[in-house]
């Protein structure tokens, strides 16, 4: 069976699936749980000043029948002492000294900078990370996104850390920013040992339309919370690969977070450049156990590769994600309906027609309503196989010879591009668009 | 074999009838309404009688805008709360569900559309206001699905409406006919109630319209005239003992069960007969309230009755039998039944012949018939030039139900023969724009 265990930019744990420092990770009580449940490694709830919570915290963004596709709090860090907590890190460390504890860090000046980092040294963690990332209420005290928002101010403060820290150091950076690699180099420019992204998204997740306050509610007002959940995945994921690929980032180790929930998640986020993976949501909402079907997916995959560990396939997609220039223009794909499977809920249909290229018809027969595909319209977008509710229903069938390559770039470089509308090599020319007063039902037969 | 006990109580019979299609809560609706695919064209809406834009109210009640999805049901259908409780949505919307084309269970559409029309009709909520009144008078004949949707219908065009209804209680079948465990007593008069609340129409209970004096009159007091008569009381059943005492037509013995409940006392043996849906809630009924056996016998084989198969699974499920290709040719009895003498039955060629010599007899305390109901054609007779087909149909015009003597308008029962609430109800209120049409180009 494959070798799940990891050494993350020196801090060892028996897997790459670690709690992120959030709710779940508020306690010895809870790590030690989720530790025993199959998690190889946790980062404390960030420990730093006293701060007060208040009441209500989290928000959701429900979509349908489903809870919690994305999520926001304005909870601010730890609120217990701090040595309690660096109490219950020595605890847990000796219950569980081969798994990997990692203080999570937020405070202001140097000097307290260098005394929490001695102290979570004493308690015994494996290693600390640096919180620059909660978009609510800390920031608004310099702290959390307000330094991670500002390069220059996160490189100095990694360099105060890197002057002392004796254990491996993870900058965790937020996403509230244009440009992710900008603060991302600033970390490395600073000295860190490893990455971790994203934190929260700031954010509105609704308003209760009785008292207008946003959610979650604080007495008829709210504030602007951190979100996350499976909803922020696919941008998180862009921000991962953007390090892991960037020249004078990439070899830095990446921490991923974000929406995390199934095995394929962690698989998705490792293939782009992560080597281990921080979740909180999804335990928010299911508790620990959730480990068992990440871990046994992961495992089945890597057995079903034959990778022996998963560095054997760590960034294994990063030459897939290339710029649009350097993608094959005679590439094409078309959309084929399976009539077998069409219950004929006509979403494709509908779809393709006011919201794509008007490439699906209907047969017109009462009796029969799978539609069929208009093959010179259809450009290959994917809409339909994408709106399908039926499993393998709609396949997108390559209809290119698969021979000649050619891209935007090289067509550039070959002087082979449309300079004008009309030019026969411009794109949409051969695309049939109804007149617009056919859309008007009396113009209809 | 009873798997149920009589019931000696209004608590009893309740739980004897326990309502098929339950009221959702909360949870249920939020869940259910979140599986719609909101499909193009949707199919649902097109099995609808009355064309409920089906997708548009689940999307409703799933965002959170219940009052909205009532407001959606009840312009296509005035009854909207008792349809989705009593309409065979098996065969109608939910039948037609695209999720049946890959085994997922449909969409729950009756319960939802119940829930949604449940919530404004609890609150009192009134989401239709009568017109502003146009000064024509439009009497309607029958306070059943037909009637009251035309009442309604009219009264939001601005008419002025009295329903002349021979019965003590709204509704016709809805209330008088349905089976117990479909819907009840208190949520069929709920609707009506609050139908009349919001839209101000007046019914007029025990006014028996049955003669040419009252239909002349009527007709120099009002514009128009609808008919929703229904049909008449059980078919005759021509065979030697019919009129012994415990042969009962299943259309008293429902009403009677709906109004008395509990009260009534059904005996160990009974004997049901007819293949309709009638004949199986017949048998579902005296099954739950509590008979030995209840022997449900039809003349033709089990795949050619007239019912529903669902209703048939539902009342071999209360613990009846089907007994097929049996005739009765007498009912046995000196003073009251004491049984039933069948001959059994064969196709031959296509035609249903009797077994010579096969005659037996079933012994039993009741008999109930259910072999379809009487047209009201004498009462039709008092209309002139009004015209019925060969079925005894009222024949209307399929878009204005306007009948062959035009200031008369029919729908419902009297004009398909027996069918569904929801038909009498999509009929009613065609209807009041037939009239609204017809007394418009009077005018012009």
């Amino acid at each position: 069976m494959a070798d799940l265990s990891i050494n993350f930019a020196g801090i060892k744990a028996p897997n790459p699936f670690w709690l992120a420092s959030a709710p779940p990770t508020n306690s010895g009580y809870q790590i030690m749980k989720a530790f025993e449940a199959g998690w190889g490694g946790a980062v404390w709830k960030t420990l730093g000043v006293p701060v007060v919570n208040v009441s209500s915290r989290y928000g959701s963004t429900d979509y349908r029948g489903s809870r919690m596709v994305g999520f926001n709090n304005i909870e601010l860090i730890s609120d217990r002492p701090l040595a309690d907590n660096l109490k219950e890190i020595e605890e847990v460390k000796k219950y569980f000294p081969d798994h990997a504890v990692i203080a999570s860090l937020m405070v202001e000046s140097k000097a307290e900078w260098h005394q929490i980092i001695k102290d979570c040294e004493n308690a015994g963690a494996d290693g600390l990370e640096l919180n620059f990332g909660c978009p609510h209420g800390m920031c608004e005290r310099g702290m959390g996104s307000a330094v991670g928002q500002e390069p220059e101010v996160l490189k100095t403060i990694v360099e105060w850390v890197m002057e002392v820290a004796t254990v491996p150091v993870i900058t965790k950076l937020s996403p509230n920013i244009s440009h992710i690699t900008d603060p991302g180099l600033a970390s490395v420019q600073g000295g860190t040992d490893a990455i971790s992204l994203v934190n929260t998204f700031k954010s509105i997740v609704g308003i209760n339309l009785d008292n207008y306050a946003p959610y979650p509610d604080v007495g008829g007002a709210g504030s602007n919370g951190g979100y996350c959940g499976p909803a922020v995945k696919p941008i998180a994921l862009n921000m991962v690969r953007e390090l892991a690929s960037h020249l004078q980032i990439k070899g830095t180790p990446i921490s991923g977070i974000g929406g995390i929930e199934t095995w394929r998640d962690v698989v998705e986020y490792l293939l782009l450049g992560a080597s281990s993976v921080q979740v909180c949501t999804s335990v928010m909402h299911y508790g620990f156990g959730i480990v068992r079907e990440i871990e046994a997916g992961v495992l089945q995959f890597m057995d079903d590769k034959g990778y022996d560990t998963i560095y054997d396939f760590v960034g294994k997609a990063l030459p897939n994600v290339k710029e649009w220039k350097d993608l094959n223009l005679n590439h094409k794909v078309v959309a084929t309906i399976d009539e077998e499977k069409c219950i004929g809920c006509e979403l494709c249909y509908i779809a393709c027609e006011d919201g794509a290229h008007q490439a699906i018809g209907l047969s017109g027969d009462p009796g029969n309503r799978t539609p069929y595909i208009i093959d010179d319209n259809c450009v290959g977008c994917n809409l339909c196989s994408l709106v399908c509710p039926v499993q393998d229903c709609i396949t997108m069938d390559r209809r290119d010879d698969g021979k000649a390559e050619i891209t935007w770039a090289e067509r550039m470089a070959n002087n082979d591009v449309p300079t004008t509308f009309n030019d026969s090599r411009a794109g949409g020319l051969g695309h049939y668009v109804p007149e617009p007063s056919l859309a008007l039902k009396k113009n209809q037969k | 074999m009873a798997d149920y006990k009589r019931p000696a109580s209004e608590e009893d019979f309740h739980q004897n009838f326990a309502q098929k299609k339950p009221l959702m809560n909360d949870t249920e609706a939020y869940l259910e309404s979140s599986r719609c695919l909101f499909c193009f064209d949707a199919p649902c809406v097109t099995a609808c009688p009355t064309g409920i834009d089906i997708p548009l109210f689940i999307k409703q009640i799933s965002s959170g805008n219940t009052e909205g999805a009532a407001k959606t049901i009840f312009d296509q259908n005035w009854f909207g709360n008792a349809c989705g409780k009593v309409c065979p949505t098996k065969v109608l919307c939910e039948g037609a569900c695209v999720y049946n084309h890959q085994d997922v269970k449909p969409i729950d559409i009756g319960r939802l559309q119940t829930y949604a029309t449940d919530s404004v009709i609890s609150s009192g909520k009134t989401l239709f206001k009568p017109g502003a009144s146009n000064g024509r008078k439009v009497a309607i004949i029958g306070a059943g699905p037909a009637g009251i949707s035309c009442a309604c219908e009219l009264r939001t065009l601005g008419y002025e409406v009295d329903i002349f209804e021979s019965k003590e209680k709204p509704s016709g079948l809805t209330l008088y006919g349905t089976a117990p465990y479909k819907i009840t007593n208190e949520e069929v008069l709920a609707e009506i109630e609050y139908l009349e609340n919001s839209l101000g129409f007046n019914i007029h209970y025990n006014s028996t319209i049955s003669t040419k004096e009252q239909i002349e009159e009527l007709q120099s007091n009002y514009d128009a005239i609808f008919l929703g008569v229904g049909l008449g009381p059980t078919a005759k059943l021509d065979i030697p003992g019919i009129d012994l005492k415990n042969v009962e037509g299943a259309v008293e013995f429902v009403e009677e069960l709906r109004m008395k409940q509990h009260e009534v006392t059904v005996p160990d043996r009974v004997i049901v007969l007819g293949g309709g849906n009638t004949a199986m809630d017949a048998a579902s009924e005296t099954s739950r309230m509590g008979a030995e056996s209840v022997i449900l016998a039809y003349r033709r084989s089990k795949e050619q009755m007239g019912g529903y198969s669902f209703e048939y699974d539902l009342a071999v499920s209360a613990g009846a039998k089907g007994l097929f290709n049996v005739q009765p040719v007498r009912i046995v009895g000196t003073d009251k039944v004491e049984g039933v003498e069948f001959i059994r039955t064969e196709q031959k060629n296509g035609k249903l012949e009797y077994v010579s010599g096969s005659e037996f007899i079933l012994e039993c305390e009741l008999v109930i018939k259910a072999t379809g109901q009487a047209k009201m054609a004498p009462f039709f007779d008092l209309i002139d030039g009004l015209e019925l087909d060969s079925g005894n149909r009222v024949i209307v015009d399929s878009e204005s139900f306007q009948t062959t003597n035009p200031f008369f308008f029919a729908g419902g029962d009297s004009v398909n023969g027996g069918a569904e609430v929801v038909n009498g109800a999509h009929d009613g209120k065609a209807a009041a724009h037939g009239i609204e049409a017809w007394l418009n180009s009077q005018n012009s």
